[in-house]
């Protein structure tokens, strides 16, 4: 076989156009291998690969999704040029393609194209504009990778995505999920405040009149959401799923909450030992930083005499990093073992460490400089040497305590041969030749007579040394540094000459010497800094981290540059997809942050979805465990909801008249979604492919109105229900309306079997009670879902609450604009419609804007808040257009809102029921005055 | 991302290579020869390289260097992890990742790293999806190939690649249905020459291997998931159920997968298993030095620990060992310097012992240092945490599968320093 022979790196391209033959063969094994050998080749036989172009061209339109995908795959990676056109053509269709793995495909071929021709970057990035808008999670890693590779400067392409990408996270596969976690820390540096800085002027320029209460510093919604779902990927298996989480925190989280990733990494180190060299290098960097985020696990660090020298190396860096006065003695003890090692490059890092913890911790100097002192009579010679050059580093700092230390280090000079650390002891005797006036001279005079078999820098310093004494002791020592000084006038390093030159001009009086030399004391014998010992991981956390760049310490081809985090944040509407402002209206964020709990991951009735068979919501009901808590018990309702929704919506399109298909879009917005639903959804989404249209974007269907009590807690008895209009579509029944209720437990004791009894409802009204609570322990609460059709009037729907003990009568009265659900229309249909719902259905009303709502944002947010319509794309800047549908009678609900000049606007509701049409005038009109 | 790979083994030889984009020439593996020498241990070589115009980033596996080639920025882990994933799938498939059954499958293995990776971006490393795809070699299999001339990619389209739980192949069926769990336990520790402890932790893995038809539902409990301090699930356990109920919910993958992986809370004491009386002493004079090693059961749960192995990296110096043990063998190895004891079963009333001298080389002086002591063991039914399993329960599918757990110890990094 050819493979064999590519694998082997031999050359088998002379068997080129047999191969290529084989391309339109039947059979799918042989015809993958011809595939392998085509991409090899083709880049070298351009001609002949034209050969097969039609196959794939005949591939791509074939019926089945496989097929199509896996022929772009091999025309895309292609390499000739000539073909570049087809295959931008083949891109663009496959991106709107039924099928997301097509889509995928088309993804992935998007980087192939444009390394091949980057010229055609611009059509690339429409077609990434395309596909980010994508809403499956399948698509969503290999399109960010392909905007990484093509478009990375193009942050805006990610405001209107960033909130389904950071809802979808969790679902995208592992090394998707890297990708999108890198990119969105780079976008959240661009478009987020810095936590860890109080800022308080600059949130002055805040759109929100909610928002507007001069908090010294409130973090974006967004910022926040962004950390709450990558968080639980800090679990994930993959260690870069892992890393590009905890980098994610570290350049993104407040100060406070950083500290979840350390027990993350910490696991990481059980890993292999690549995997373990990677990471300790990102936490030398972050212990730098935030030292306290790592000390808990100290002893995670603590190294073993089987491990890799270069990992010993590692985890040392990260002990000294993390030492401090209280753990210092304990790591200094972990030390001296480590001394004892048989690794000697790993005891001279040792050495090195103990030298810096000793400049750091000031307590332990003397310790240390002790320690490292008895170092000095160690058998090994590189130990010694190591130490000689940290103990000059530490005498520096306070060489007055430590004459002895010098005398002793003197005496060395007989034995240690490594040249460092021979330079080192000669230039401290030069330094303090003070304190030891009687050695210094006698080490000259040995050295001189060895001078000539020195290495250079011994050589260096030994004349260092002797005008150093010739300018402190120049009756000793005259003829000996003469003597030194023409020893290097003759030696074969011209840097020595020159400095034997330089020296003697400078030291030796003689008639022409200028005016420096009687500054040369000064020169010489000026008081040095102490070194500081510094981490070579200092400052490394500008570069990224988890990056190749970082690693190196260097910037690699490609690298982003981590920005830093701006001024002022810049408008966070940008990334509002539609009328999603409303989520940052306060109250609506505590709600999401609820959600995860009410959307607990399904359990058993996830699987039924998962083979498909229909009946199996009912069933798994009854088929859970009695122990299951009440949360459960609600998410199972929801789960169940959106499933049914879903075979109802499946078998609405098997009719063939699909309408459209908001309800899928509106469960992917959904946050927090559970890893069922988006399989749910997927299915859905693979069978019948809502083609998304970039305009219509999905609905807020966050909860947005305050919930009102439906029962309160003291005529309850202890029982509170609140209820609120989810504006989630009422699966069971399209018609109704989702009224989500809360009952929260406030008695001592357990309430039982929580259902309706005894609906009273107008005529044509119908409920849809939700099950049977069984039990709702003291204290706890639970929602759960109702539907209520209420046949599109604004009566109250009135019925019993039961509970095992007692009986309330309650009512729900909806406000007119929670009759309606957001209709999908274009600005033409929209005319077209409003065209047709003249005359008495038109309602007009003239109005003067409130002082907070002229802008076009405040008027999206207040109507939709007050109504469940979505928003209208529209030419005019002056207008706002909504659309709806009534709930039970679907309606149309068309609503025009024109500015008009100072402060004035004109309102238009066109809508068939007329008395809806009063009412919703009244209440949008009452909305956007005040 | 990923532009090339080449496997290189111990002795420097290029005996595959795979190339994503463009090809690049396998001179660019001269950079790491180079790296490789200066390094010297196999271990040390820097895993990530830098070279004029590439970057190389490299594992170390089962005595096979895989070398991949990158040109622009990449999360480094991102290659690594997914370089580890390669071999896994090699082991997957031939049952073992070495250069012969790498060289002997050499049409599956190219298969397999085509589908691994498009353009040099992962496209599927679920080996549910890629056994779909490609047909693992079996006997069988291979002789009909020969015979026929079929090879072995699957005719089934991948299927899998669609699925919305990727890493579960569609219609499972077995005869038998049956679902083990290992819960796998390992000590790490550092113990000082008094036998106190410096460092114990626990860390244990749940590797399950799951036959079951359909798709199965399960739902697995613990007795104290108290006691799990840091977890991580494979991609099929539903995280949300395990933050509310410290449950593991998940539809399993078909055959052997790690379900999770977890660190036991750093406040329990770790219970040491045995505890080691050690002397090694070299001598100034006469080249020689004396070892004296007992090892015996501590805190073992009333469980007998077995497969006990001492193995000591000696000093340099250490020409040869002459030693009695009183159970087990002993080998030494005068090349790598490696002293292994082999115990087996621990003893209680009679504690094994490995006594006698041991000959320097004559001149050289005595080491400085003491080698320290790694020691391997393994503990039947019992998970030294006191983890348990509560039960498992199945949902959505009717039949009554086999269902199993069982309970090891074993020592991972477990060192005394003497």
């Amino acid at each position: 076989l050819h493979v064999i022979m590519i694998a082997r790196g031999k050359n088998a391209s002379d068997l080129f156009p047999a191969v290529v033959k084989n391309v339109a063969c039947k059979n799918i094994e042989v015809k993958k291998l011809v595939y392998v050998y085509l991409v090899r080749y083709a880049e070298e036989q351009q001609d002949l690969a034209l050969l097969s172009i039609s196959t794939f061209q005949r591939g791509l339109k074939d019926p089945n999704q496989l097929i199509r995908a896996s022929a772009l795959r091999v025309l895309s990676s292609i390499r000739v040029t000539i073909i570049v056109p087809i295959m931008m053509l083949a891109i663009k269709e496959a991106a709107s393609d039924m099928s997301p793995y097509v889509r995928k495909t088309a993804a992935h071929a998007i980087p192939k194209l444009y390394s091949l021709d980057p010229e055609q970057k611009d059509q690339l990035i429409e077609v990434i504009e395309k596909l980010l808008a994508d809403k499956t999670t399948l698509v969503a890693g290999s399109v960010v990778m392909a905007f990484e590779e093509v478009c990375p400067e193009r942050i805006d392409l990610i405001h209107k995505n960033y909130r389904k990408l950071c809802n979808l996270l969790i679902d995208v596969e592992e090394w998707g999920q890297v990708v999108i976690i890198n990119m969105l820390t780079r976008y959240a540096r661009t478009q987020f405040l810095n936590p860890n800085i109080n800022v308080s002027p600059l949130i002055e320029r805040c759109v929100y009149s909610a928002l507007a209460k001069r908090k010294p510093y409130v973090m974006d919604p967004d910022h926040r959401l962004l950390l709450r779902n990558t968080k639980p990927l800090l679990q994930s298996r993959n260690a870069a799923v892992v890393m590009a989480v905890a980098q994610l925190y570290f350049h993104l989280a407040p100060k406070a909450e950083v500290g979840v990733i350390a027990k993350a990494l910490v696991r990481l180190m059980r890993s292999h030992s690549e995997v373990q060299y990677v990471v300790l290098q990102n936490v030398a960097t972050m212990t730098i930083k935030r030292r306290g985020m790592f000390e808990p696990y100290l002893k995670s660090f603590y190294i073993r005499s089987t491990d890799p020298t270069q990992i010993k190396i590692l985890k040392l860096e990260v002990l000294t990093n993390l030492a401090n006065e209280t753990n210092i003695s304990t790591i200094l003890r972990e030390f001296q073992t480590y001394i004892k090692s048989m690794d000697k490059d790993f005891v001279a890092a040792t050495i090195q460490a103990i030298g810096r913890c000793a400049t750091n911790i000031g307590e332990v100097r003397d310790t240390c400089l002790n320690g490292l002192v008895q170092l000095l009579s160690n058998r090994d010679e590189l130990v010694v040497a190591e130490s000689v050059v940290v103990i000059k580093k530490l005498l520096q700092m306070q060489p007055e305590q430590h004459s002895d230390i010098i005398k002793h280090m003197a005496k060395l000079t007989d034995n240690i041969q490594v040249p460092m650390a021979r330079a080192s002891i000669l230039w401290l005797i030069g330094e303090y030749c003070e304190h030891v006036p009687k050695i210094a001279p006698d080490v000259l005079r040995k050295m001189a007579k060895s001078f000539t078999n020195e290495e250079d820098i011994v050589k260096l310093q030994i004349l260092n040394l002797a005008a150093k004494l010739y300018l402190t002791n120049s009756k000793q020592t005259k003829l000996l540094t003469q003597y030194v000084l023409n020893l290097a006038k003759y030696d074969q390093n011209y840097d020595i000459r020159d400095r034997a030159r330089f020296i003697r001009q400078l030291i030796v009086p003689t008639d022409k010497s200028g005016a420096l030399s009687k500054y040369a004391k000064k020169l010489f014998l000026a008081l040095k800094p102490a070194p500081v010992l510094e981490s070579p991981f200092k400052d490394r956390d500008h570069f990224q981290l988890g990056s190749l760049s970082h690693l190196l310490n260097a910037k690699a081809g490609g690298y982003q540059e981590l920005p830093d985090w701006p001024e002022s944040a810049p408008d966070p509407s940008v990334r509002n997809v539609e009328v999603k402002d409303s989520v940052r209206a306060g109250g609506t964020v505590t709600l999401r942050g609820r959600a995860p709990g009410g959307q607990a991951c399904g359990h058993c009735s996830s699987s039924d979805t998962g083979s498909g068979s229909e009946s199996g919501s009912e069933e798994s009901g009854s088929g859970s465990e009695s122990e299951e808590s009440e949360e459960e018990s609600e998410s199972e309702e929801e789960e169940e909801d959106e499933e049914d929704e879903r075979t109802k919506k499946k078998k609405k399109i098997e009719k063939s008249k699909p309408k459209k298909p908001e309800s899928a879009e509106r469960s992917e917005c959904f946050p927090f979604r559970s890893m069922i639903s988006s399989i749910n959804l997927f299915i859905f989404s693979s069978s019948v492919d809502p083609t998304p249209s970039p305009q219509v974007t999905p609905v807020n269907n966050f909860l947005l109105i305050s919930c009102p009590h439906l029962l309160h807690r003291i005529t309850g008895e202890g029982l509170a229900v609140e209820y609120c209009f989810s504006r989630q579509p009422f699966s069971p029944d399209p018609h109704m309306v989702a009224v989500q209720i809360q009952f929260t437990n406030n008695t001592s004791s357990e309430t039982k079997s929580l259902h309706i009894e005894d609906p009273k409802l107008q005529s044509g009204m119908r409920i849809k009670e939700f099950p049977e609570i069984e039990l709702l322990p003291a204290g706890e609460s639970v929602n759960v879902v109702m539907g209520i059709d209420f046949c599109d009037s604004t009566q109250a729907a009135n019925f019993q609450l039961c509970t095992h003990t007692r009986k309330f009568f309650v009512s729900i009265q909806p406000p007119v604009g929670e009759l309606m659900v957001p209709a999908f229309l274009t600005e033409n249909e929209f005319k077209k419609e409003q065209g047709q719902l003249m005359g008495m259905n038109e309602i007009s009303e003239k109005l003067n804007l409130g002082e907070k709502c002229q802008s076009d944002h405040a008027i999206v947010e207040r109507v939709t808040a007050k109504a469940n319509l979505s928003r209208v794309p529209c030419g005019s800047e002056k207008e706002n257009r909504f659309a709806g549908k009534t709930v039970s009678s679907g309606s149309l609900v068309l609503v025009t809102v024109a500015r008009k000049e100072g402060g004035g606007a004109q309102l238009t509701v066109n809508c068939e029921k007329m008395v809806i049409g009063t009412m919703l005038v009244k209440d949008i009109l009452q909305a956007l005055t005040q | 991302m990923i532009h090339s790979l080449f496997l290189i083994n111990n002795s420097g030889d290029i005996f595959l290579e795979k190339h994503w984009k463009s090809v690049i020439s396998r001179s660019v593996c001269d950079y790491f020869f180079e790296a490789q020498e200066k390094a010297g241990e196999p271990d040390n070589v820097p895993p990530v390289i830098r070279t004029p115009h590439h970057y190389l980033i490299n594992i170390y596996r089962e005595k096979i260097f895989f070398v991949s080639v990158i040109q622009t920025e990449v999360p480094p882990l991102f290659v690594i992890e997914f370089l580890h994933r390669v071999a896994e799938m090699f082991q997957d498939y031939f049952g073992e990742c070495s250069e012969v059954t790498i060289k002997d499958n050499l049409v599956i293995v190219y298969e397999l790293l085509e589908e691994m990776l498009d353009n040099g971006f992962p496209l599927a490393t679920e080996s549910n999806i890629l056994k779909e795809m490609i047909k693992p070699p079996t006997i069988l299999r291979s002789m009909v190939n020969t015979i026929t001339g079929s090879s072995n990619l699957g005719a089934t389209l991948p299927t899998g690649q669609l699925s919305t739980i990727p890493w579960r192949r569609a219609d499972v069926k077995y005869t038998n249905n049956e679902a083990y769990f290992d819960v796998v336990e390992e000590i790490d520790a550092i113990l000082d020459k008094s036998g106190t402890t410096v460092f114990a932790e626990i860390q244990g893995v749940i590797d399950a291997c799951v036959k079951l038809s359909g798709m199965p539902d399960l739902t697995l409990s613990f007795m104290n998931p108290r006691l799990l301090d840091d977890v991580s699930f494979h991609p099929c356990v539903r995280f949300k159920r395990w933050e509310s109920e410290r449950v593991l919910s998940f539809i399993p993958p078909d055959g052997n997968f790690r379900l999770m992986s977890y660190h036991v809370n750093a406040q329990n004491l770790v219970a040491i298993p045995v505890y080691v009386k050690q002397n090694i002493s070299f001598f100034e004079s006469g080249s020689s030095g004396r070892l004296d090693i007992t090892v015996g059961p501590k805190q073992t749960m009333g469980k007998t620990v077995e497969c006990v192995l001492v193995t000591i990296h000696m000093p340099k110096v250490v020409l040869s060992a002459n030693l009695t043990a009183t159970q087990g063998t002993y080998t030494y190895d005068p090349v790598t310097k490696i002293l292994v004891w082999d115990i087996g079963k621990l003893n209680q009333q009679k504690l094994p012992n490995l006594k006698g001298s041991l000959s320097l080389q004559s001149g050289a002086p005595k080491p400085e240092e003491n080698p320290s002591l790694n020691i391997d063991l393994k503990i039947q039914q019992l998970a030294i945490s006191g983890l348990k399993v509560n039960r498992l329960d199945m949902y959505v599918e009717k039949y009554k599968p086999f269902k199993g757990v069982k309970y090891v110890t074993k020592a991972g990094k477990f060192q005394v320093r003497t």
